[in-house]
């Protein structure tokens, strides 16, 4: 509860009492479903009160006080730059006359077709996008998410209407070769991969960089796999290995949704820029020139220091503004890694996962969910089923996809490969269509309509494996 | 020529039993990841799914043990190779765990108490220091309690083996601290950059990970952008030698080109160990 006061850009009076907000950032931010991270921000509503009254005030502002009013300063800032001189004015024409509250109902009406979505995205910025998704309860999240279609292609085609993609994740705490094709080979046979094969190098520079492309291009290309590889490394570097002749089908990096943000994880937009010239100069796709992979979550603009004042979802869906100029082939929300002190348990995680894929889909990315949490959050594989299924409804581009849902190399867990063929199975989805058919070709799959594995080792992979552990004469 | 493993041919050929077991499952032995595990219909067995109930079960017991500071302390004050100077012990703002878990700022500041220790340690001394060892507990005091003392020895082994010239401050060890919180005790002692042993995160498989992190110049309110990693140091993870290696390398280039992080690039020519010598592996042979 606040006291009523000439400051305030916003107020609602309920009964007797008065409350105010002193500008839309904190109206934003105590209009926030509940969580750790704007707690230690100090940025959250005091009361649920206070929430609820917030939700109501938002619900009546105008879209279009969100183009006049910048929630990082324009001067200061080159991703409200970005954001404000992109915007698509012909694109927001069909929306412009509608208040934050009216938004919801048009996204949840009829009108809004998947076309018509697809048609007003540009003129959706990522603070509209946010403002929204605070008063939705989970279920519009998924419905509005589910209407949006979001196609993106290199070696295959993904985001399709009832398809399911994920990132194969074979990490080693040691780099080890043989320790990631073992799990490469886990992940192939359990019919993942085809979002991406994806490797977190333990030792982060250019040489091992090079040496773990090199050696997921010889598998891609030995198995004839219709997908893309990638090394998850600062795009500096990648840059290097392009330069060095290595074979980079895709450019990865971290991003946040302020420039000072991104100053922290040492880029700008610049730099981005270059590395997707670069991947490009390469012409390596074969159906599709998305070259770009993102990996965003809430909270690492605030545990940079650099939030502005503003609530942690907010940051987030500015970060999709950052991806949306590079047109990637994958955006992934890394929701429940980065810790309690941001999302503090299953129930947040969960919050977030389906805000941040609603928000990235309604602006016009291949959103994808790393489905997972940490030892120290208070959550457990119970509340990754719930996630994993509620973004299997709402049509999630990719999740991850690790053996056992262990990984050994980052220390936290994410969905595992059966994961994936359980969200298939239970809601009917498909692997991207290119990569189903090669699944059918090597006999990996029995039935891809009943998503049933074949009990026998492939011959191809017969003979790998034989090598590796029959015996030598 | 390689003779037919027979074990492979064993393997079903028809989903016939309950649960079916993966030809692969023996890729075990060249990795510590669930790989291999086999699956009801297409879903993970009792026995793993109950299995990583326990090894979570334990990691999170792992994030709330509490490290054994004094011991410790005089476990260092008793090693040759160990800088001149009893270590300091120190504490950041977070009292508790519970604290530590929701409030990641206090864990990056020292509490006055240490503050103030550390300032009149600086008052005391007027050499100079070129670097500052901090010991922090982070998320797993049992990565500190297993790893810091052979870490260390192969460390100043390997700095005293090259000549390197470093004077090194007293060690500092720090309950309850983050990563940042060596930028607070490089500044209040002066030193010209910080080397962070933390505990990391407590994997499954792994609740015993030490990480290492370089700050040249360090001083509050700086960025992870400034800084070196090194990371899963462990029995099972990078050798002590080699994350020494690495750590030299990186703190002579750090004091070469006066700046760590983005910028300084870890160039040793580090492949890391393989179990097949080259850089092939067994599914393009």
């Amino acid at each position: 509860m606040s006291h009523p006061h000439s400051s305030y850009q916003f107020r609602h009076v309920l009964g007797g009492k008065t409350f105010g907000f002193v500008d839309l950032a904190d109206l934003m931010a105590k209009a926030t479903p509940a969580r750790s991270g704007d707690r230690l921000a100090g940025v959250a509503a005091e009361s649920a009160e206070e929430r609820a009254i917030a939700q109501m005030t938002l619900a009546d502002v105008p879209l279009s006080l969100f183009l006049q009013q910048a929630l990082v300063p324009y001067e200061d800032d080159e991703i409200t730059r970005l954001i404000l001189d992109d915007h698509d004015k012909i694109a927001f024409a069909e929306i412009s006359h509608l208040t934050v509250g009216g938004f919801r109902d048009w996204l949840l009406s009829d009108l809004a077709t998947s076309d018509k979505l697809t048609s007003i995205r540009q003129g959706v910025t990522p603070e509209m996008a946010a403002a929204v998704s605070k008063i939705m309860r989970n279920q519009d999240l998924i419905l509005i998410a589910k209407k949006c279609h979001v196609k993106s292609a290199f070696r295959n085609t993904l985001g399709l209407p009832g398809h399911l993609s994920t990132r194969l994740q074979p990490n080693h705490p040691t780099d080890d070769l043989t320790g990631i094709a073992a799990s490469m080979l886990d992940g192939l046979l359990y019919a993942n991969g085809d979002a991406v094969i994806g490797i977190n190098p333990a030792t982060d520079n250019v040489q091992q960089a090079t040496r773990l492309i090199k050696m997921m291009d010889e598998v891609i290309q030995h198995y004839e796999i219709p997908t893309q590889s990638c090394v998850l490394t600062h795009v500096t570097n990648t840059i290097e290995c392009i330069d060095q002749g290595a074979p980079v089908d895709l450019v990865f990096q971290s991003i946040g949704g302020t420039q000072a943000t991104n100053d922290s994880f040492g880029f700008n937009l610049a730099n981005l820029a270059e590395a997707q010239a670069a991947a490009l100069s390469l012409n390596r796709g074969t159906v599709g020139n998305n070259v770009m992979y993102f990996e965003t979550g809430q909270g690492s603009a605030l545990s940079a220091n650099a939030h502005h004042g503003l609530d942690q979802q907010t940051c987030e869906a500015r970060a999709y503004a950052v991806a949306r100029k590079f047109n990637p082939l994958l955006v992934n929300t890394v929701v429940g890694f980065i810790g309690p002190e941001y999302l503090y348990d299953g129930k947040e995680i969960t919050r977030a996962g389906l805000e941040d894929h609603f928000c990235g889909k309604l602006l016009g990315l291949p959103m994808g969910c790393d489905v997972c949490y940490t030892n120290h959050a208070q959550a457990d594989q119970n509340d990754m089923d719930n996630l994993l299924t509620l973004l299997g409804v709402a049509g999630c581009t990719f999740v991850m996809g690790i053996p056992g849902s262990d990984d050994i190399m980052l220390n936290y867990q994410t969905t595992s490969f059966h994961d994936a063929l359980y969200a298939r199975r239970v809601l009917g989805l498909k692997p991207a269509p290119e990569f189903d058919l090669w699944l059918d070709k090597m006999q990996i799959v029995q039935n891809s309509d009943q998503f049933t594995l074949n009990a026998r080792l492939p011959d191809a992979f017969y003979h790998s494996l034989n090598r590796l552990t029959g015996g030598h004469s | 020529m390689s003779t037919p493993d027979s074990t492979l041919k064993k393997t079903p050929t028809e989903n016939t039993e309950p649960v079916t077991e993966n030809a692969w499952s023996k890729l075990t032995a060249f990795t510590d990841a669930r790989v291999g595990l086999g699956r009801s219909g297409i879903s993970v067995p009792t026995k793993h799914l109950l299995a990583f109930q326990l090894a979570h079960a334990q990691a999170i017991d792992a994030v709330h043990a509490q490290l054994n500071i004094d011991e410790l302390a005089q476990t260092l004050s008793q090693q040759a190779w160990a800088p001149a100077g009893k270590p300091l012990l120190l504490h950041s703002l977070a009292v508790d765990r519970a604290t530590y878990l929701q409030r990641p700022d206090y864990g990056r500041r020292l509490n006055n108490k240490s503050a103030q220790q550390l300032d009149a340690h600086r008052a005391k001394n007027t050499q100079a220091y070129d670097l500052a060892i901090v010991v922090v507990d982070g998320l797993s005091s049992l990565a500190i309690e297993q790893n810091t003392l052979p870490f260390l020895r192969e460390l100043f082994h390997q700095l005293d083996n090259k000549k390197n010239d470093w004077t090194v401050a007293p060690i500092c060890l720090v309950e309850q601290g983050r990563v940042a919180i060596g930028d607070d005790v490089c500044e209040r002692l002066n030193a010209q950059c910080v080397l962070v042993l933390i505990g990391e995160r407590p994997g499954l498989s792994s609740p015993d990970s030490l990480g290492l992190y370089l700050t040249w110049g360090g001083k509050v309110g700086l960025t992870d952008a400034y800084r070196n990693c090194i990371s899963n140091i462990r029995p099972a993870g990078m050798s002590y030698p080699d994350a020494a290696r690495k750590a030299v390398y990186l703190l002579n280039e750090a004091r070469t080109l006066k700046l760590s992080g983005v910028k300084l690039k870890d160039r040793t020519d580090d492949n890391a160990i393989d179990t097949l010598s080259d850089n092939r592996n067994f599914l393009v042979e």
